[in-house]
């Protein structure tokens, strides 16, 4: 018999159930190598359910996690393009902050229900995801929490965005894991001043938090495919997040 | 930054998008990170129906000066020709 490669995975696209009993799509990667797993939600930048969010999504598998992305958009545009989905959820005026947590809540348990799940539970988000990230963080009891670069987490947003934009510090009390900030120094949303009074208030408050911010880079420095992507930054941020989620949800 | 900022307007005439032509109904005009263009922000125009559902989408992600340059042209092949020849009053 054929023994399974540590790094064989299996990834899909399937379906979960979200906020409000919705049934909804999601992008999956496991393991298929038997083993005690910890489990990752993906939460995905505003352009959507793109390919790239999905190569992340293989990433965590391979590196040992059962990860999963919901789609945020599965409602309004079910098997759309991920430009055209983002497109017509932003003309609808964006995902309210409490589908958001929900739908990472369906996920969490869909995680939480795979065979060799170790009942540990990540959460980790881009751009908008950065910020749903902190929200999810302190909406549900997790273990591990990534913000890479969540704008409008501390600032108020520009006049005229939607309500579903409120500024959520006042939820730092609740955040309920260890939390990893990775941001750009040249980045205006977040910018360096907003990234160090949500640092300051998470110290005030006895919060678990690692935030690093690079030089050199600003918003999107993860994304390979846009001329935002900065490769010293986004190698040092993977190599910090392998560390933190080994840390905090592996055993 | 993801803005949310959205400017949307009503419109009459069609688009062709990638399933072909469609009767066009709506437009959105945001400033945000493009899907293509190789920015980090754009202003993006769809011009959309969505009736048709997403697909239903004819897509823009330009500078700010090309697009400002876009609405001046249009201005000006508007001026250029007859007034009323491209309105939905027009005779035909």
């Amino acid at each position: 018999m054929t023994q399974v490669s540590a790094d064989a995975i299996r990834a899909e696209t399937i379906t979960i159930t979200g906020h409000g009993g919705d049934e909804i799509e999601a992008y999956r990667a496991v393991p298929l190598a038997p083993g005690s797993r910890g489990g990752v939600v993906w939460i995905h930048h505003m352009p959507g359910y793109d390919r790239e969010t999905k190569e992340f999504i293989r990433r965590l598998a391979v590196a040992g996690y059962n990860a999963i992305c919901p789609n945020l958009y599965s409602r309004e545009a079910p098997g759309a393009d991920p430009d055209d989905a983002a497109a017509t959820v932003r003309a609808a005026g964006g995902v309210h902050d409490d589908r958001l947590v929900g739908d990472v809540a369906g996920a969490a348990q869909y995680l939480g229900g795979l065979d060799g799940a170790n009942g540990k539970t990540g959460v980790i988000g881009h751009c908008s995801g950065g910020r749903q990230a902190f929200l999810a963080a302190c909406s549900l009891q997790l273990d591990a929490a990534v913000d890479c670069y969540g704008a409008f987490v501390v600032e108020d947003a520009p006049e005229g965005m939607p309500a579903s934009m409120k500024p959520i510090l006042g939820l730092a009390p609740d955040l309920s894991c260890p939390l990893l900030g990775l941001f750009g120094i040249e980045d205006r949303y977040p910018s360096p001043e907003a990234v160090a009074k949500l640092d300051s208030e998470l110290t005030r408050l006895g919060k678990s938090h690692e935030f690093h911010s690079y030089d050199g880079a600003g918003h999107s420095f993860f994304s390979v495919d846009r001329p935002a992507y900065r490769v010293e930054a986004a190698l040092d941020g993977w190599r910090r997040i392998d560390d933190f989620f080994a840390k905090h949800l592996e055993g | 930054m993801c803005t949310y900022l959205t400017e949307k307007i009503d419109v009459d005439g069609s688009g062709k998008g990638a399933k072909g032509w469609f009767g066009a109904s709506q437009a959105t005009v945001y400033v945000d990170h493009p899907v293509h263009a190789p920015y980090g922000h754009t202003v993006n125009i769809d011009v959309l129906n969505p009736a048709l559902g997403p697909s239903a989408r004819v897509a823009l992600e330009l500078t700010e000066e090309t697009a400002l340059a876009l609405a001046e042209a249009i201005h000006r092949a508007i001026a250029s020709a007859p007034a009323g020849l491209a309105s939905k009053d027009q005779i035909v």
